[in-house]
């Protein structure tokens, strides 16, 4: 604690009156007041328009982080993907698929399947949900952890693709006329979408605002 | 941020850092919100959409949920998928199963009554095989809507596909029969051999003596079935031995294994107005039944024979004066305790329309008369005058014996009660009874000649006769061979006497000759006489002289023929 305590301490650019460049890392003389930032200034360099936070971010992650819900519940309650074999087709939704895995024998794909497509875009929202309101609300609780969460996030959000890469890849490779095909169904676009957005949503937001509002903590 | 960051607050020259440039900006950040609406928008869609799309939830009744499968098996019609089985779940009493099934929106109107629903799965029947693609696809539940609009959500599911669609176009006609011979579901309608159609249904009559056969005929055949027409079982190979012989008839070939009917209407001229809708027939049991003139109503007859009716089948034809009126349909035995016999009764249902018009004419009569309707009377009637019921040989190589009624004369008087019911035939011994009567008695009085003393005096007489043989041998023989020898001798003396120069014959010559000249002095005679016969009295005249002398001169030539005819 006695870190963050003293890094608390230092001053910011914005009381310094500097603003960095986010994509080349020039620092500017900021001519805003009240630490703010002209509403158009751009990086003198390179051309980036420059802003001390990321711009709304918390709108952005909002807007992304709901519109990534709402796709949400048609990605695991439509389909994702029709196995049509000889004499039988089967549609499976994500949930279906690993309850399939589960009795015929897999746990372990279960358990990774539903871990990646379920478990993990859930994790997104709660965690997205939880950092968005915790540093709104300015609070000082756990910042470090807070920070090392976001970064987890944004780390394993790719990796929630597998389901899709799994029935891209399937409807690509079975495809042997009428004894076995895969074919895509509705849900995997939809899940696809949840994905990206939670994606969005966690780049839009600005790992910054966590440490934010020190001022009222103290 | 860093902790290594030492410099001091307010280090960097005002100068020394660049200000940042000044543009334009693009869009608001504001903006974003339009993609969670556009999700909600999507969302929404999704959701409104499902409910739109969600048809009527129906529950269909299977005895069996074999290949049925929830969440998966499609109810099809004409092959398009109208819905899918969404529940499958035992009903209270675990009799059946309760199948829950989802429909389309556009599948509404199957939410009807009169919505049929089976269950799809290769079948393989004696008719054909359906549903192999389901060997494949799995099954499926098949729909066939009805024409009710009334909205109905609980079904009973067909145990086997119908027969025939609603809309299938044809009619369908209901045939009465006995019973169900070797027919069955789906089995073939003929029509000139060509099939037409099939059986769909059968049951049981309400009083089980016959059974319900539902047909459909496929258009645009269905117009051969007229009101006359004549349906008939041709199922399989019918073999019959009776008194009219050996009878085999089929209709196809594949009639003889699955079991198939056919129609056509009847020879002659009839009634050609097309039949209508579950219009009623009666299915014969051979063509050729079928093809005869109706029968009308039957009567049960019944006749009591004294002797055995070895041959006499159930079935054997009832004949009135050699035309079939009717068949035998029981053999019983009795018992009489008066006679301490066994007589035979002998049932038989008889169709007197069969006579054609002499039935007409006699019904005539007795109206006429005022019998009772059932004509039992005219029947006393025709008894009075001899008619009497026969059991007769209708196969010699078979022994098989029919019923024939014939009009015996001199039939001894019976009493006949018209009231009797059923009516009571009297019956006289068959032909072959009186024939086998005949021959015992001729047996009889062969078995009465005393075989034994004709042959024991037919000994004794050849005994005689062979003595007298052996007499006739020894003695009469050589004095019969001596009697010839003089015979032998006489002729022998008779023929040199009659031959032509022996003395005898010379003499005979002369002796003619003075007869010849006695005859002519005679003729001379007896002419005088006649010129004269007072000659006789007075003597020859003088004058009369010369007519003696003319007679001598007429002689000579009447001699010589004489003499030349003489050898």
């Amino acid at each position: 604690m006695s870190a963050p305590a003293k890094v608390q301490a230092l001053p910011r650019a914005s009381e310094l009156g500097l603003i960095g460049c986010h994509v080349c890392g020039l620092v500017c003389r900021c001519p805003g007041a009240d630490g703010g930032v002209a509403a158009n200034a751009c990086c003198p360099r390179c051309g980036c328009a420059l802003h001390r936070r990321k711009p709304a971010s918390y709108s952005r992650t909002w807007a992304l982080l709901i519109a990534a819900f709402l796709m949400y519940l048609p990605a695991n309650l439509l389909p994702i993907m029709r196995t049509a074999s000889l004499n039988d087709i089967d549609d499976n939704t994500i949930l279906t698929g690993v309850l399939e895995l589960w009795t015929k024998g897999s746990p372990d794909l279960a358990v990774i399947v539903f871990t990646a497509s379920i478990l993990v875009p859930m994790l997104k929202f709660l965690v997205l949900g939880m950092l968005l309101i915790s540093s709104q609300r300015q609070t000082g609780w756990a910042r470090v952890q807070r920070a090392k969460l976001y970064r987890l996030v944004e780390f394993i959000g790719y990796w929630s693709m597998l389901d899709v890469f799994v029935v891209s890849l399937l409807t690509a490779m079975v495809r042997f006329s009428v004894l076995s095909r895969v074919e895509p169904l509705p849900g995997v676009i939809f899940f696809g979408l949840t994905v990206v957005l939670t994606m969005l949503a966690s780049m839009s937001f600005d790992p910054r605002l966590i440490w934010d509002g020190r001022d009222t903590d103290d | 941020m860093t902790d290594n960051n030492t410099a001091p607050p307010q280090a960097p020259d005002d100068d020394e850092l660049p200000r940042p440039a000044v543009r334009r900006r693009r869009f608001s950040a504001s903006l974003i919100w339009l993609v969670p609406a556009l999700a909600a928008v999507i969302g929404i869609s999704l959701m409104v959409n499902s409910v739109l799309q969600a048809g009527p939830e129906i529950t269909i009744t299977f005895q069996t949920a074999e290949g049925l499968d929830a969440g998966k098996t499609p109810v099809k019609y004409k092959n398009v998928i109208i819905g899918k089985v969404d529940k499958i779940r035992l009903s209270g009493d675990r009799s059946h199963v309760k199948v829950t099934v989802a429909l389309d929106k556009s599948a509404d109107s199957f939410a009807t009554k009169g919505t049929r629903f089976w269950v799809v799965r290769p079948r393989i029947g004696l008719g054909g095989i359906s549903g192999i693609d389901t060997l494949l696809s799995g099954a499926f539940i098949g729909a066939d809507v009805g024409d009710s609009q009334d909205k109905e959500d609980d079904f009973k599911g067909l145990e086997s596909p119908p027969a025939v669609n609603h809309s299938a176009p044809g009619r369908s006609f209901v045939l009465h029969s006995d019973d169900l011979g070797s027919l069955d579901i789906g089995s073939p309608v003929y029509y000139r051999r060509i099939q037409v159609g099939r059986v769909v249904s059968y049951r049981l009559d309400d009083d089980g003596k016959g059974v319900s056969l539902q047909i459909f005929v496929d258009g645009p055949n269905d117009k051969f079935v007229t009101t006359a027409t004549r349906f008939w079982n041709a199922s399989g190979v019918d073999v019959s031995l009776g008194a009219d012989g050996l009878k085999l008839n089929t209709e196809s070939l594949a009639t003889v294994v699955a079991g198939g009917m056919a129609f056509q209407d009847p020879p002659g001229p009839h009634d050609d107005t097309p039949a209508g809708q579950d219009a009623q027939f009666k299915l014969f049991a051979d063509q050729g039944t079928a093809m005869a003139p109706p029968d009308g109503t039957p009567h049960y007859i019944r006749m009591r024979f004294e002797k055995s009716v070895r041959g006499l089948d159930v079935n054997a034809p009832v004949e009135f004066l050699g035309v079939k009126i009717g068949n035998v349909v029981s053999v019983r035995l009795d018992y009489d305790e008066q006679t301490q016999r066994f007589p035979l009764i002998v049932g038989a249902v008889v169709y007197p329309e069969r006579l054609g018009s002499a039935y007409v004419k006699l019904q005539a009569m007795a109206k006429m008369r005022g019998d009772n309707p059932d004509m039992t009377k005219m029947m006393g009637r025709l008894v009075d005058n001899g008619l009497r019921a026969q059991a007769r040989t209708g196969n010699l190589l078979t022994g098989q014996l029919y019923i024939s009624m014939d009009f015996i004369k001199n039939a001894p008087k019976v009493t006949f009660d018209p009231d009797a019911r059923p009516l009571m035939i009297p019956t006289t011994g068959g032909s072959f009874d009186k024939l086998q009567e005949q021959a015992a008695d001729i047996v009889d009085k062969i078995d009465k000649i005393p075989f034994d003393s004709i042959g024991k005096n037919l000994n004794e007489t050849l005994g005689g006769l062979n003595a007298t043989l052996k007499q006739v041998n020894g003695k009469t023989l050589p004095e019969f061979d001596n009697t010839l020898k003089g015979v032998q001798k006489t002729v022998n003396t008779a023929g040199d006497a009659l031959s032509g120069d022996s003395p005898l014959q010379q003499n005979l010559g002369t002796t003619l000759q003075e007869v010849q000249r006695t005859a002519r002095s005679l003729r001379v005679l007896v002419d005088y006489l006649s010129d004269h016969p007072e000659a006789l009295i007075r003597g020859r005249r003088a004058d009369a002289k010369s007519s003696p002398a003319s007679a001598p001169a007429a002689a000579p030539p009447s001699k010589s023929p004489k003499q030349g005819s003489t050898p």
